[in-house]
């Protein structure tokens, strides 16, 4: 062969230009990436491959790689970005000192946030063996309402734990959901969805992205779609359009609800003293009222025929209804006239929705020849399918009425009948799971402890009051007070508190704080200015409020500039990943799918993993997990952890479901197999199987399924999930704040705030913050959008798609600009009670008039990124969150709450309220707030090129960092 | 005689950029290569593309749409960028229709681009001659290539299918069979530039419901005893009638 | 259009050189035929030719600053049949040839009589050559305005009134430096030139004046509606998929207020006809090379702004696409 051909290579990996986690395809030429493609055999994107995706070249070579570990310099202030290079030897030595003089005293004083990372089953396990409850990762700020008002719903949700069936629906609704949620899957379906002739209607104030192609786009006024979607119910029950059967089995509809006022039981399941095995699932102890016999009986009774609708009395003489009832009394009086008012959308297309949703449901029926047996033991001929399918993201999750609003989309869906059915949602393995999955938190204080791993999991599910975590008097553990009275079901924490709180010590102060992947300096952060602020704050004695902060990052991000010790990481393309059944693995409705990414290209400068960082410094610090017995490192790095490590000695279960066994024959669960990254690298690095179809539906009752999922440990029981339309464990805490039932109280400046939000059926209530401020001089809402090419912050250092989105304006429709006396193109103020930005404006009539937008996290700190100073997205760009306060003005004497949503503590980007008005003629036009440019952090790129004609081979990125 | 070509279904494009940066990826380590950017960390980024997606709002509140609009050459059929290019560099392959631009005799004097009503030639400014799209010439015959991926780099990353490629004078192919049954059309008619691209127009889905449709015998609510039923001792006909 | 710097001054130096070279031939014609004293001063035509030819060249040379690749601009001769473009750079430098010849001849004094016309006029060599001259001038100012006129759907441009203004404009200007020119060298053909110079300016004033009375006129046959293929009343653009701009937002638009344009174009009929006029008038009159001079440089000054307001106002078509960040 020639020997100066050029040397082309091809691997396959998996992509992480965003959460999708798409294959790909990579081809080097002499070392350097030629291009990305989408891999044509990957299970999830088939092949295609996205904006950011195909710009992996430009993320690679980005001159903001960070390629040393950085200590801050002495004397420097936080923020300022001033760094001294040092070894990772004694990046270590210095973390590990720390450490573990932190973890010999109180471990809880360690607190580890990651932000949109894929690794949670990693980190997570590092906190817990630490012993610090101080953990979570993003999902507090981005969609937990999603995840909890559906799981505690239907043992389900959309994005990785399930999704619409495009192929079978007839009708699909999206709410809420901008351009780029779930990506590539999303957009093939989407748009096989639409040649096969299916109707797709679009809730969103704002149409762009998916919604552009939508056959009928209903804009909404933002933080009212609760509103809207129990008057679709309320129509829907009206019209008898509802799937009398599908309730009937497979929900807790016509389970008997106690209606004694006065009762300890008022408001639970009546339950039979049938006895019932322990364990976390919902017992099938509960009654029915039989149509036949007009007496109660045991639920799923074999010949029994019961009511859905209907009160009764029991020969005790407990007044009792059924839980749909109650959800029908619910939902009479939210009439579309009334969500009319409050929606913005007329009655009458109210009511033509809902016949849509009802009538495809019913007359569009799907049977498909597939057999089989349900928990009860009823065999099934066929399967059927209600083809009408939603999917939501987080226009319904980011209010502080999400979780309510969440839940009764769930019951819509629940109540059209298209739940894991053909045609409507359909869960991911390894979902569905109890309600509420299995998993727990310690329930007090006694659960930390030094030098020794957590008392249960740093965050669970918590089924009732007794499993908040909590001390004696009620008060939060955790820093970021998740699963305390505060935030009851924070089942992925409160990360956007998380300095705020630290910073004022409350519920104390900590000492190291460890932030891996995520800018918490910049765009999850609520208050951006004054959590800037806090991060540098100082005590009386001149010791820093958060007196460490470790930062792992790629990029020189705004966080970076506040951090003590940088830790740079390595770049998706030069790492081992997995994405892992413990974790958010990228499991398709037919069956389990986990991934993995393997190193196409070596580490760029001094890069380590970040994995590889957690699993040295557990070795080092002694953690159980991590150690053999006699205290030795146990773990190579982290592909051998990974192929070794089991969730218990000789479980079998690990991060990796594909090829287990010694020599790669077993799947889920299996002993370790050393050949196991080979075998993913073999087949697309990506592990797929394929469940037999007559488990692929109705999961939450499908004997076949569950029996598997349970010989394959993907639950630890194969009972029944019926859909809780009605949810007792809310009725639970609601009786707790009444002072019935149990023996945990909530303290008594939370009461009346239990007793509100925690209601079994879902209810609208406008989003707090509007509540508390003076509607009539901020009158409009203010949302953002992630643009699809885009991915949060990380991608305006990615010379092509900075072309794109170079800067970002406020949309607004015409009438409402000039109402306001702003022109298209013209300069604005916008305020809300919490702050003030000066943007540019552009008049769009794709926005309801109510609303103002704009792009998600374009606006950067001068001197980021490596972006010049002058970029344009330091000058013309801005940052809504500069807007939004992380907390909500006291309601009482000392009673600070979160900005979030009072079930979940789910962040409330998307309450802010503002008012716009032109800048004045002399003021400069560039975006306010304004900050001081900070310098390259050493090991970034010496100069950014000024032009850049990139060739692979040409060796034009080894310049870069030498 | 072949005319290859790119349909672009705006019934389904739904604007994400994906063929603009694969676009970009492919080409610039390719045979069209390199495209620069200028100021690529500085103030307003610009660059040579050969394909981009723009964004239109049609009609006004609430009866919007928004319409995403990928262009790149459109490989006329009577290119008015080919007859004004004083060098012959821009040319149209008689065997596949491509429009394409030879580099080495190129001058950069732009005059094609000028010719081109389209806005779709960009001239490279590090390079210093005109570029455009080209198929992707050096995908599409490569054989070294799977033949599944002997198509442009932008068709392949779609990920709504929303391009597709084809031989637009083959009256078979699927491309024609897309233009004749959906109404494909080209861009700017009136100058008779004849672009072997074609566009197809979006499409709504709407869904009628007939008012019987919402009076059913099988109505649950029946079975529930909750349909409205008089109360037995209203006035009925039984009570009145009288032979 | 972006009027570009080159292209400017390309077409109004050629255009005056062009100008002036008619304007030499014509008194030599006029004086064949009697009509004007002979004019037989060889410096005055080899130094009038030497003019023209730097004029040409001046032109020529700003040409290259168009060029991406000017060491390659001999490739651009290649497309004659079917580019304006390419038949520009042939009859530019055929032309230049001519005028070189044509000055050489006058001013070595090469000038033999090869014919003589019935009636006793004699017909010089440089007769001959000076309409080989004039035929390639002609097709010179053919070539450059058809470059513009025949890109149809620049609809401003697309005109025979392009090659006629580019014709009359470099002709007029042509004749007032031909009239400065006579001036200074102290020749009697102030007045013909002056005087050719005043009607010609008239004629190209008619001419200029109807192809902005017909732009402002003009419906675009191109609409947005036509450009994505859309049929609706009301259509936005919203995004152009590069906010830092590209080379279509660089090379087609000028990036100056309308007003800006509006203003030129009133500086530039003052500059070119209404001023330059008035200076002629003053020059003729009362006699005085600066006068005349300060015409001319007055009324190139003003062609400099003409041919940026002829591309500012020529709205491109793919300018319909590229309306909005
Ligand atoms: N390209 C790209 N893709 C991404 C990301 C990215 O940054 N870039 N981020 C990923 C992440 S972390 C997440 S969480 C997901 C989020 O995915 P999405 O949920 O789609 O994200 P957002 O962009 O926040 O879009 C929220 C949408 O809700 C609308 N909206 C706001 N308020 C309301 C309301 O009250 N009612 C209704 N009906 N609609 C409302 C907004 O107009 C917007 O269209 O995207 C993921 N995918
Ligand atoms: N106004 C407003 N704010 C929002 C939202 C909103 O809709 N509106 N959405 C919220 C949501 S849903 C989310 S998920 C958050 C996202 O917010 P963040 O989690 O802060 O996400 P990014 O901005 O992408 O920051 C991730 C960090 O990871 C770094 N990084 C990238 N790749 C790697 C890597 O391989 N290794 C390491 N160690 N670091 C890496 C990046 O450089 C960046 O600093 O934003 C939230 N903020
Ligand atoms: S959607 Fe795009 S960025 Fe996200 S993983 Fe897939 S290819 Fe990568
Ligand atoms: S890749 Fe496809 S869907 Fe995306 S913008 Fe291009 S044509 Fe449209
Ligand atoms: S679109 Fe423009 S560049 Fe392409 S062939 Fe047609 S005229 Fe030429
Ligand atoms: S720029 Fe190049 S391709 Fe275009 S007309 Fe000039 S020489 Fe021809
Ligand atoms: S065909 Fe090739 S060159 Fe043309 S737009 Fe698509 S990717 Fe770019
Ligand atoms: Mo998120």
């Amino acid at each position: 062969m020639d020997s100066t051909a050029p040397r082309i290579e091809h691997k396959n990996t998996t992509c992480y230009m965003c959460a999708c986690r798409c294959g790909i395809r990579v081809t080097l030429r002499d070392g350097e990436i030629r291009y990305i493609q989408g891999n044509p055999e990957h299970p999830l994107n088939h092949g295609v491959i996205c904006a950011k995706g195909a710009s992996g070249i430009m993320k690679q070579y980005s001159p903001a790689r960070l390629t040393r570990p950085l200590l801050r310099k002495p004397g420097a202030e936080r923020g300022a970005g001033e760094f001294t290079e040092i070894s990772w030897d004694e990046a270590y030595s210095l973390l590990e000192e720390r450490l573990r003089r932190i973890r010999a005293s109180d471990p809880k004083k360690f607190a580890l946030f990651t932000g949109r990372d894929q690794m949670q089953a990693l980190t997570g396990l590092f906190a817990r063996q630490f012993g610090t409850p101080n953990y979570a990762a993003h999902g507090g700020f981005c969609s937990v309402n999603m995840a909890a008002g559906m799981i505690y719903t239907i043992g389900g949700s959309f994005w990785e734990f399930g999704g619409p069936d495009l192929d079978r629906a007839r009708l699909f609704v999206m709410i809420g959901t901008a351009e780029d949620h779930h990506s590539n899957p999303l957009k093939i379906a989407i748009s096989r969805f639409k040649r096969n002739g299916g109707r797709f209607i679009s809730i969103n104030p704002v149409r762009t992205g998916y919604s552009a192609i939508a056959d009928e786009w209903v804009p909404i006024r933002p933080g009212t779609d609760g509103a809207l979607l129990l008057a679709l119910t309320h129509e829907i029950i009206r019209q008898g359009l509802f799937d009398r059967e599908f309730l009937i089995r497979y929900t807790n509809g016509p389970e008997l609800v106690v209606q004694d006022e006065g009762s300890e039981r008022f408001g639970l399941f009546v339950r039979s003293d049938k006895p019932v095995d322990e364990g976390c699932f919902d017992p099938q102890n509960k009654l029915w009222w039989d149509r036949i016999t007009d007496r109660p009986v045991d639920s799923h009774a074999e010949d029994a025929d019961p009511f859905l609708l209907g009160a009764f009395t029991l020969p005790d003489g407990t007044p009792v209804k059924t839980a749909f009832q109650l959800l029908a009394d619910r939902v009479k009086d939210y009439t579309p006239e009334w969500a009319a008012g409050i929606t913005g959308i007329p009655a009458a297309t109210i009511r033509r929705l809902a016949h849509e949703m009802g009538i495809t449901a019913r007359d569009q029926k799907i049977e498909l020849p597939i057999a089989w047996t349900d928990t009860w033991g009823r065999d099934h001929e066929t399967v059927t399918g209600n083809p009408v399918a939603f999917h939501a993201m987080r226009g319904l999750a980011a209010h502080s009425n999400g979780f309510q609003t969440i839940r009764a989309l769930s019951i819509l869906m629940s109540v059209l009948g298209t739940i894991d059915r053909p045609g409507g949602f359909r869960h991911k393995a390894p979902f569905p799971r109890p309600i509420p999955p299995c998993a727990k938190t310690p329930r007090g204080p006694e659960g930390v402890r030094p030098d020794t791993p957590l008392g249960g999991m740093p965050l669970g599910w918590p089924a009732g009051p007794e499993d908040l975590f909590v001390d004696a008097d009620g008060r939060p553990v955790r820093i970021d007070k998740a699963f305390s009275w505060e935030y009851p079901l924070a089942v992925h924490g409160l990360m956007h508190n998380v300095i705020t709180n630290a910073w004022r010590g409350d519920p104390y102060p900590i000492d190291t704080l460890m932030i891996f992947m995520s800018n918490m300096a910049w765009n999850s952060t609520m208050n951006t200015v004054e959590v800037r602020r806090m991060l540098n704050d100082r005590n009386e004695d001149g010791e820093y409020k958060i007196p460490f902060i470790v930062v792992s990052d790629a990029f020189q991000s705004e966080m970076v500039a506040y951090a003590d010790l940088v830790l740079p990481d390595t770049t998706y393309l030069e790492r081992h990943d997995v994405m892992s059944m413990l974790d958010r693995p990228i499991s398709e409705f037919e069956g389990p799918v986990d991934a993995v990414r393997v190193p196409v290209l070596p580490p760029t400068g001094q890069c380590r993993p970040f994995q590889e960082v957690l699993i040295e410094l557990a070795g080092r610090l002694g953690l159980p997990a991590f150690v053999n017995p006699d205290g030795s490192r146990k773990y190579r790095d982290y592909p051998d952890f990974i192929v070794r490590y089991e969730t218990e000695p000789g479980s079998g279960i690990g991060f990796l479901a594909g090829w287990r066994g010694a020599g790669g024959e077993k799947f889920m669960k299996g002993e370790p197999n050393p050949n196991q990254w080979e075998m993913y690298a073999r087949n697309n690095c990506v592990f797929q199987y394929h469940l037999p179809p007559s488990y692929q539906y109705m999961r939450n009752w499908n004997q076949g399924y569950l029996e598997w999922a349970q010989r394959h440990r993907l639950t630890r029981y194969a009972e029944p999930i019926l859909l809780h339309l009605y949810s007792e464990v809310l009725q639970k805490f609601r009786l707790a704040a009444e002072g019935r039932g149990g023996a945990r109280r909530p303290p008594e400046h939370l009461r009346e705030r239990i007793a509100t939000f925690f209601d079994p059926l879902p209810f609208f209530y406008e989003p707090l913050e509007a509540q508390r401020i003076d509607r009539a001089r901020f009158p409009l809402n203010a949302v953002t959008q992630r643009p699809m090419a885009m991915y949060h912050a990380w991608d305006s250092q990615n010379a092509w798609l900075r072309q794109i989105h170079a800067h970002n304006h406020l949309y607004v429709h015409p009438g409402t600009a000039r109402a306001a006396g702003v022109e298209d193109g013209g300069w604005v103020w916008i305020e809300s009670p919490w702050g003030r930005v000066r943007a540019q404006c552009r008049y769009s009539e794709a926005v309801e008039p109510g609303t103002v937008w704009t792009w998600n996290a374009i606006g950067k700190a001068p001197g980021a990124w490596r972006l010049s100073p002058e970029a344009n997205e330091a000058r013309r760009g801005f940052l809504l969150n500069h807007l939004i306060t992380e907390e909500l003005p006291a309601e009482a004497e000392g009673v600070r709450v979160s900005n979030s949503d009072p079930v979940t503590g789910q962040a409330g980007w998307y309450d802010v309220r503002v008012n716009i008005r032109p800048a004045a003629a002399d003021e400069p036009h560039t975006s306010a707030p304004e900050f001081a440019p900070v310098p390259p952090a050493p090991g970034t790129a010496a100069a950014p090129p000024r032009r850049l004609a990139y060739r692979a081979g040409a060796g034009l990125f080894k310049k870069l960092f030498g | 005689m072949t005319q290859l070509a790119l349909i672009i279904d705006l019934n389904v494009c739904v604007g994400c950029s994906a063929c603009v940066t694969s676009c970009k990826e492919w080409n610039t380590s390719g045979s069209a290569g390199p495209l620069v950017d200028l100021n690529p960390y500085g103030a307003d980024p610009s660059g040579t593309f050969f394909n981009r997606v723009q964004t239109f709002e049609i009609g006004s509140y609430p009866n919007t749409q928004t319409v995403h609009f990928p262009k790149s050459c459109l490989h006329c059929e009577e290119p008015p960028c080919v007859p004004v290019c004083p060098t012959g560099a821009s040319y149209k392959r008689p065997e596949d229709g491509i429009v394409l631009v030879d580099y080495d005799k190129c001058i950069g004097c732009k005059y094609c681009s000028w010719a081109c009503p389209y806005g779709v030639r960009e001239l490279d400014e590090d390079r210093r001659v005109m570029t455009k799209c080209t198929l992707c010439v050096d995908r599409i015959y490569d054989e070294t290539l799977p033949a599944a991926e002997r198509k442009p780099a932008c068709v392949l990353a779609c990920p709504t299918n929303a391009r597709l490629f084809g031989d637009v004078h083959d009256p078979e192919s699927e491309v024609s069979h897309l233009i004749r049954e959906q109404g494909g059309y080209t861009l700017m008619p009136e100058w008779g530039t004849r672009p072997a691209n074609h566009y197809l127009p979006p499409r709504r889905t709407t869904h009628r419901i007939q008012p019987d449709q919402l009076v059913r015998a099988d109505n649950p609510l029946k079975k529930e005893r909750q349909l409205p039923m008089p109360a037995l001792d209203e006035p009925a006909l039984d009570d009145v009638t009288s032979w | 259009m972006h009027p570009a710097f080159s292209v400017i001054f390309l077409t109004t130096l050629i255009g005056a050189g062009q100008g002036l070279f008619l304007a030499l031939y014509t008194s030599e014609l006029y004086a064949a035929l009697g009509l004007l004293p002979a004019q037989d001063d060889p410096v005055y035509f080899g130094i009038g030719a030497l003019l023209a030819l730097v004029l040409l060249a001046g032109g020529l040379l700003a040409s290259f600053f168009h060029l991406g690749h000017p060491e390659r601009a001999w490739r651009s001769a290649a497309r004659w049949r079917t580019s304006w473009l390419s038949r520009e750079v042939i009859a530019l430098p055929a032309f230049m040839g001519a005028v070189t010849v044509y000055g050489a001849l006058h001013f070595f004094g090469w000038n033999p009589v090869i014919a003589v016309l019935g009636g006793g006029t004699a017909f010089h060599l440089t007769a001959a050559v000076g309409a080989v001259g004039v035929v390639l001038c002609l097709t010179l100012f053919l070539c450059t305005g058809m470059i513009y006129a025949c890109l149809r759907f620049l609809q401003e441009w697309a005109s025979p009134l392009t090659v006629i203004n580019f014709l009359l404009l470099g002709t007029a200007s042509g004749f007032t430096l031909a009239t400065a020119f006579a001036a200074w060298t102290g020749r009697g053909l102030t007045r013909f030139f002056g005087g050719w110079a005043l009607i010609l300016l008239a004629l190209a004033f008619l001419a200029r004046v109807s192809s902005l009375i017909r732009n402002a006129r003009l419906r675009h046959k191109s609409t947005l509606q036509s450009a994505i293929g859309v049929r609706h009343s009301r259509i936005r653009q919203i995004s152009q998929g590069a906010m830092g701009g590209s080379f279509n937002t660089r090379e087609f638009f000028h990036g100056r207020p309308a007003r800006l344009v509006t203003t030129a174009q009133w500086v530039f009929l003052l500059l070119v006809f209404a001023v330059p006029a008035a200076l002629l008038g003053v020059g003729l009159t009362r006699g005085g090379a600066g006068w005349l001079a300060a015409a001319f440089l007055v009324q190139y000054a003003g062609l400099v702004v003409e041919r940026w307001v002829f591309f500012a106002q020529a709205q491109h078509p793919q300018n319909l696409y590229y309306q909005a960040a």
